[in-house]
């Protein structure tokens, strides 16, 4: 597992070469997030920040099976076009991967402690939390309770 | 019993801080004790804490509820919920 918390911008396919090399990986699952529109500054809970992604990736794995993940998101000033954050899951099979992926991102963006802040022409403002995150990660929770 | 206290994004703005060192008062063991306590400050901490659900809280790095208890030494977080991803 690899969690990187940085200022730098990142290389999603060399991230992504680094979790294929294993003979027994037959899928990798990826998802960039990118900044949209308006220029933005991320604050985050160093140390936080890492244990809570930590949690998520490692809940990833007990619900699929998951051979290895890396987690990169950044912070600081980003601007539009910008990669925010990198989520990619290597598995024997693309069901596992996909799954697990979209699983992390969905947590990443209730629990993992950052902030945003949007530099808008008129001001700055710090973005609301949106009721359809809470959703989109609400519903794996609802899922596992069918499941069980 | 010491604790410091840490907070983050539009909270440490409209308090005008990030960090403070504190001594807990006496009668103040847990976290909602501590939310109480920061909110009778009144002005700017009184806004701050006016609305619950707008208030998240971690110990020691953790997310916790209102009636976890607080111990010296601990790192208590206030913050609002999270916008990242």
């Amino acid at each position: 597992m690899k969690i990187s918390v940085q200022r730098e911008d990142f290389d999603a396919g060399a991230e992504m070469r680094a979790l294929s090399r294993d003979s027994s990986v037959g899928a990798v699952a990826s998802f960039v997030g990118v900044v949209r529109e308006v220029p933005m500054s991320l604050e985050h809970y160093a140390g936080m920040t890492e244990r809570e992604i930590a949690k998520i990736v490692e809940e990833a794995g007990s619900r699929w099976s998951v051979m290895d993940a890396t987690v990169i998101h950044r912070y600081g000033d980003l601007r539009p076009t910008d990669q925010i954050v990198l989520v990619v899951v290597a598995s024997a099979h693309r069901g596992d991967a996909f799954a697990a992926c979209e699983f992390i991102m969905d947590y990443l963006k209730t629990r993992a402690p950052f902030w945003k802040k949007e530099h808008r022409p008129e001001g700055a403002r710090w973005v609301e939390a949106r009721a359809s995150d809470d959703e989109a990660a609400e519903r794996w929770e609802s899922a596992a309770k069918k499941a069980v | 019993m010491k604790i410091r206290i840490l907070f983050f994004a539009s909270l440490r703005e409209s308090l005008g801080t990030g960090a403070e060192e504190l001594e807990l008062p006496a009668g103040v063991s847990t976290v909602a004790g501590l939310r109480a306590h920061l909110k009778a400050r009144g002005g700017a901490y009184e806004k701050a804490f006016a609305d619950r659900s707008l208030v998240r809280i971690a110990v020691n790095q953790e997310m916790v509820s209102l009636a976890n208890p607080i111990k010296h030494g601990d790192e208590v977080a206030f913050f609002p919920p999270v916008t990242g991803g």
